[in-house]
């Protein structure tokens, strides 16, 4: 049983802007429309942050790595379920590596 | 979507918010909790990765209750704890959440504050495309969504719990290719929120931007940056 004030801190701040934004949608339609370049704004967000966290590991690391990537994909795209693409990339990472 | 998205801004008569409807919803969300289920699991034995003790895990899913950001949240997790760059990459995910909110504008507005509000924060993707569906149909009761994300909920604290501690099976991550899952695990998400061509050039701002900003700039604010620019990229693009 341990949690230390940072943590604990950093998760409240987590929930607190979480909350913010499922609360705010509504709080603000009840006063104004949202611009359609502004929903286009908010609709791109998910899609390019995990992108921008994705990229950098799976296509610098080193070839095994990048081939990962690419099987974790396909696996994605055929499955649409996390559990069995993320073990097939990790698999595939563990293979990869006794090899390249 | 963002058209077909709002059903206007003209309140729904006879809205109500009433006990069966929470029962319904939790019927309702089987199939999803299941998913969510696996989803938790996978997020507690990586939290346990993450150097994130069973309390920690426990208060981050109970609190937070949004997935992806919660991964997100996982991948920055080091010590000493960034914890401005994990609060705004949380901020950042989960800003989806204002359309969502906005969406369900003719069946929440005129609800008791405290009972839109309070549903509000159970409102997940899940639940809330089914939340949609069956107001779009005509369904009157508004706690329907209540329902399926404390459904949600349940499921996902208790895959965290299980997960999180199940984890502590696994000794050496690397070994085992662990290190490797996050990146999978964001793959795989990244799979599901492909939405069609109009997505390829903000995601390639974002990768293009990232890519160097990651070797040339201090901590994790490459996120932040290529997030900006491709999302910023995707507005200008898909706003006509």
């Amino acid at each position: 049983m341990q949690i230390d004030m940072a943590s604990f801190l950093t998760i409240t701040g987590m929930a607190l802007v979480t909350y913010l934004t499922r609360a705010s949608g509504l709080f603000m339609m009840k006063r104004a429309t949202f611009s359609p370049r502004f929903s286009a704004w908010l609709n791109c967000l998910p899609g390019t942050v995990l992108i921008s966290m994705v990229a950098p590991p799976a296509l610098s690391s080193g070839a095994a790595e990048a081939g990962a990537a690419v099987a974790t994909a396909l696996v994605a795209f055929k499955t649409k379920s996390i559990l069995p693409s993320m073990l097939a990339g990790i698999v595939a990472v563990l293979l990869l590596r006794a090899v390249v | 979507m963002k058209d077909s998205l709002y059903h206007g801004r003209t309140p729904e008569e006879g809205v109500t918010f009433a006990g069966p409807g929470i029962m319904v919803g939790i019927k309702q969300s089987v199939p999803i909790a299941v998913s969510v289920f696996a989803y938790g699991l996978v997020f507690g034995v990586l939290a346990r990765q993450a150097g994130l003790s069973l309390v920690e895990s426990v208060l981050m899913s109970g609190m937070v209750f949004a997935g992806a950001s919660q991964f997100a949240a996982l991948a920055l997790w080091q010590s000493p704890l960034p914890a401005v760059s994990i609060i705004i990459t949380t901020l950042v995910i989960n800003l989806r959440h204002l359309l969502m909110g906005a969406a369900l504008f003719p069946w929440f507005s005129r609800l008791p504050p405290s009972k839109a509000y309070g549903s509000l924060f159970f409102m997940n993707d899940e639940s809330w495309a089914l939340t949609m569906g069956r107001l779009a149909q005509g369904d009157r009761n508004a706690a329907f969504l209540l329902g399926s994300g404390l459904m949600v909920f349940v499921f996902w604290m208790t895959a965290t719990v299980l997960g999180r501690t199940l984890g502590n099976i696994m000794q050496d991550p690397s070994r085992w290719g662990l290190d490797f899952a996050f990146t999978a695990v964001f793959i795989a998400l990244l799979v599901g929120l492909w939405k069609g061509k109009s997505d390829i050039l903000p995601w390639i701002a974002a990768a293009a931007v990232a890519l160097p900003a990651s070797h040339f700039l201090p901590g994790k604010w490459y996120i932040i940056l290529g997030a900006l620019v491709g999302s910023l990229v995707g507005a200008m693009k898909n706003a006509d």
